[in-house]
């Protein structure tokens, strides 16, 4: 055992004393009869993805007038709504009651249509008037509503901030494209450069600790020269095109979910599909049916207890553009997968799709708070007060009748 | 503790540097920055304007596009619009480049800090579009020209600037009384995101003397602040709610709304005992770390107070008390402080950072984005985050480590010795341990990044 590794490991025993629920060395019957166990992981869609194009109310008789020449027909779920065929693989968790949609659903935000305070506000979880005004995220005052809360009780995983996961709540953040691969000798010295000072010397040695597994990948177990090292940090600088990123996002989160963390966050990005949406959307939402079936793949057992959102900042035009694509709008859906879900349903209170039943004549009307959900899924997963819910976590939300999000 | 001069150059400058000397006393640094603005014009970069224009020009192209008649005439406008937007990345980029190679070639480095810690206060970032270049004309515009004079004067151009009123939505701010609502029905109000903003962050402080009621009757006093995006800044009388209206005590205008009504309550705010402390406290904090010395902010706020809210005196009340020059772990440099002082401490010259965008974007703005700031892009209106904690994660300091071992050999592919090195980027004061690993390291590379990443270069 080096002596980081067992750095952190004496760390995490100290943890003990905050958080026995949160700690790998309490027994899973333990853990299994805490308010800890279920796992939640939140996947915000960023530019907004088209709800009507990803989950098609085909069975609405205006959706045909609209939407003109759909290129490619993809499965039905339920003789009403059918999903976009770039998420054909998602198909038998449909069939096993694992994927589930809400649709007509937005935030409180009306009408300016931007993603910077759209995003903002969806992250924020508050109503219409923090547009740019937000300093914390839904998540974390979640987090901070939760007894128990270690650092590694949640994860924002990747390089970007997410408004979601900041706040007051410890949050740890970390991206396997940071993976951090020294030479031994590198090493050693960065340990006696960093010694004095405990900021410096712990995130250090976390980030030593939490590279692991991508650098085992990479080197196999040998140790690397120093060349080695520096090209390895060059690529490092360098971002990495979504398709290459989302599958080690997901991995390093379903580690961290199998072991003592409960909730993880990631963004995928490219949805903002203004043309050729044939091309384009599939693009985007390719990375997301891998990322569910990678959680699925790889959180094993541990799948059973999770429930996964993905949500995004607005939805878009009814009509096409001029280019083939969408506009910036205003409901859209969203995407509830998990073998703690009660799926196979698309939870909606339908609008209409004629003209006159359009949000201002030309988006779909949102006909529920997409923070419902999320506020449900929080009450079900980890028994939230829905006091807290709808005053702290989402000020002035009201959560509505119960849509039995979990099993 | 006496003055230090490396300690000034770090502390409260860009950082120490082998062809620029360290500043010898508080009155040679205060008086480089009562001078002129020698790095402005040694390294130009244009304001807010040119981002206005090419706005009006991808406004007019996307009008081309949907009345366009043919697909060609579609196609040609559609290009043109991704045209513009495409020289505008590559300028902003080189506006990037101007800010770096200030820091690194600077004797007047603590303008060069007040202006980010200036530009920080007033945070105003643009949403989308051609705007989301705009910061770095914002702050040419606003700020810079106004880091060694008045408040009240740096408080009236943030809070008229374009940028400022996009970003705090004065835009779309009408006084319920207004003649564009009485007159034609409009269905407008206020919008308080600027008035609330003023007084929390730029002004009094969140813990400061003023509740909603004040924050609702500042934003009736702002009504009338416009961008029209084909003349820019605009005072739009009809959209402004009529006076007298009181703020804090006071009747600001008559019944016709007027800039000069703005103006007045700006200067007033910005003479507010609470503004003193709050600034004085505010620039204490970020220049000599978390806890400072009471007194010496004391003193910088009684500067600003006694002298109609000048800026040199509240500094020099800093640079001039013992306690500016304690010794101990200084402040974590944010990442802007942390690359360019490393790149001014291995001496880099315009020729390593060539103006090309991708150069650019590859050894300093992604890597930046990496270590947590994203150039341009502060996360909200409060600004970047003050807190060590928030910089020095796992992940950013990875980031911090891989980019002071690759990048500098990238830019420079010949390297400075490392044990050289280590003196002339920590100065006398080097601890041990990182003259140590200056000369075990495998590596130039390797040794200049262990040098830039130890705690003693990070710090300030």
């Amino acid at each position: 055992m080096t002596v980081t590794s067992r750095r952190a490991f004496m760390s995490r025993s100290l943890a003990l004393g905050c958080s026995l629920a949160a700690s790998p060395l309490v027994t899973p019957v333990t853990m299994a009869s805490g308010p800890w166990d279920a796992r939640l992981v939140v996947i915000i869609l960023r530019g907004a993805m088209d709800g009507l194009d990803t989950v098609r109310p085909l069975g609405d008789p205006g959706f045909a007038g609209l939407r003109d020449g759909i290129p490619e027909a993809g499965p039905d779920l339920d003789g009403f709504f059918g999903l976009h065929p770039a998420l054909s693989g998602l198909m038998p968790l449909w069939e096993k009651g694992e994927l589930g949609f809400a649709h007509a659903v937005s935030t409180p935000y009306r009408d300016k249509r931007s993603h910077f305070d759209g995003q903002d506000i969806l992250e924020a979880g508050t109503g219409p008037d923090a547009a740019g005004q937000a300093r914390d995220g839904w998540l974390n005052r979640m987090l901070q509503a939760m007894p128990g809360v270690t650092s590694e009780t949640a994860y924002a995983v990747g390089r970007e901030d997410m408004l979601l996961l900041t706040g007051d709540a410890p949050v740890a953040n970390w991206s396997p494209e940071a993976a951090l691969a020294l030479s031994p000798q590198a090493q050693r010295l960065l340990e006696r450069v960093m010694h004095d000072d405990p900021l410096f010397r712990d995130s250090i040695d976390e980030a030593i600790a939490l590279s692991r597994a991508e650098v085992m990948e990479m080197t196999g177990g040998e140790d690397l020269d120093a060349g080695a090292m520096m090209n390895a940090m060059q690529d490092n600088m360098q971002p990495t095109r979504e398709a290459d990123r989302v599958g080690s996002i997901v991995r390093f989160a379903a580690e961290r979910l199998r072991q003592e963390s409960r909730i993880a966050a990631f963004s995928l990005n490219g949805f903002d599909t203004h043309a050729r949406q044939d091309r384009t959307l599939p693009r985007a939402l390719d990375p997301l049916q891998e990322a569910v079936l990678t959680l699925r793949q790889e959180l094993g057992d541990v799948w059973d207890k999770t429930a996964v959102l993905a949500m995004t900042e607005f939805g878009r035009t009814a009509r096409w553009n001029g280019s083939g694509g969408t506009d910036h709008g205003t409901a859209g859906a969203m995407l509830l997968a998990g073998g703690a879900v009660r799926g196979g349903r698309v939870l909606a209170d339908w609008p209409g799709l004629s003209e006159p039943d359009l949000y201002q004549r030309r988006d779909l009307m949102p006909t529920r708070d997409v923070r419902a959900f999320a506020g449900w899924a929080m009450r079900d997963l980890f028994g939230m007060d829905r006091g807290v819910i709808e005053r702290t976590i989402f000020p002035g939300l009201e959560l509505g009748s119960d849509p039995k999000l979990t099993l | 503790m006496p003055f230090d001069p490396a300690r000034a150059a770090i502390r409260f400058g860009c950082g120490l540097s082998p062809s620029v000397a360290a500043p010898e006393t508080p009155g040679a640094m205060l008086a480089l920055l009562a001078g002129p603005d020698k790095a402005a014009a040694a390294f130009p970069a244009p304001g807010f304007e040119g981002v206005r224009k090419v706005h009006v020009a991808v406004v007019a192209a996307r009008r081309r596009i949907r009345d366009a008649e043919t697909q060609e005439a579609r196609d040609a406008a559609a290009r043109e619009r991704a045209a513009l937007v495409r020289d505008l990345r590559s300028e902003a980029a080189g506006w990037f480049r101007q800010t770096v190679l200030r820091r690194v070639t600077t004797e007047d480095g603590l303008r060069e800090r007040l202006v980010a810690f200036w530009a920080d206060h007033f945070t105003a970032r643009g949403k989308g579009g051609p705007q989301r270049f705009g910061q770095a004309g914002y702050v040419e515009d606003a700020i810079r020209p106004h880091v060694a004079g008045r408040f009240a004067d740096m408080l009236k151009a943030a809070a008229t600037h374009p940028l400022m009123l996009l970003y705090l939505d004065q835009t779309g701010s009408v006084g319920p009384n207004s003649a564009i609502v009485t007159k034609r029905g409009r269905e407008l109000g206020l919008n308080e995101n600027l008035a609330r903003e003023m007084l929390e962050l730029h002004t009094l402080g969140v813990e400061g003397p003023y509740g909603q009621a004040d924050v609702w009757q500042l934003a009736q006093v702002l009504t009338g602040l416009g961008y029209q995006r084909e003349k820019g800044f605009v005072f739009r009388a009809k959209y402004a709610e009529p006076g007298p209206l009181a703020f804090m005590g006071r009747d600001y205008g008559s019944e016709a709304p007027s800039l000069n009504r703005v103006m007045d309550a700006l200067e007033d705010l910005a003479a507010h005992p609470a503004t003193a402390t709050h600034l004085a406290r505010k620039l204490a904090v970020h220049f000599c770390g978390d806890t400072p010395d009471a007194g010496m902010v004391a003193a910088m706020a009684e500067a600003y107070r006694a002298q109609d809210g000048q800026l040199m005196p509240v500094y020099a009340a800093m640079l001039e008390h013992p306690a500016a020059w304690s010794e101990g772990a200084g402040n974590v440099k944010q990442p802007m402080d942390f690359v360019t002082s490393a790149l001014r401490a291995l001496d880099i010259t315009p020729r390593h950072l060539p103006a090309k965008p991708r150069a650019i974007m590859r050894h300093i703005v992604n890597p930046m984005t990496l270590m947590g700031q994203t150039w341009g892009a502060p996360p909200g209106p409060d600004g970047w985050p003050e807190a060590d904690a928030a910089w020095i994660t796992p992940q950013r300091m990875a980031a911090r480590l891989q980019w002071g071992m690759s990048v500098p050999f990238r830019m420079m592919r010949l390297l400075p010795d490392p044990r050289e090195f280590v003196e002339t980027a920590l100065g006398p004061e080097a601890p041990e341990a990182v003259r140590f690993a200056a000369r075990a390291a495998e590596t130039r590379a390797e040794g200049i990044g262990l040098v830039l990443a130890s705690p003693a270069f990070q710090r300030f």
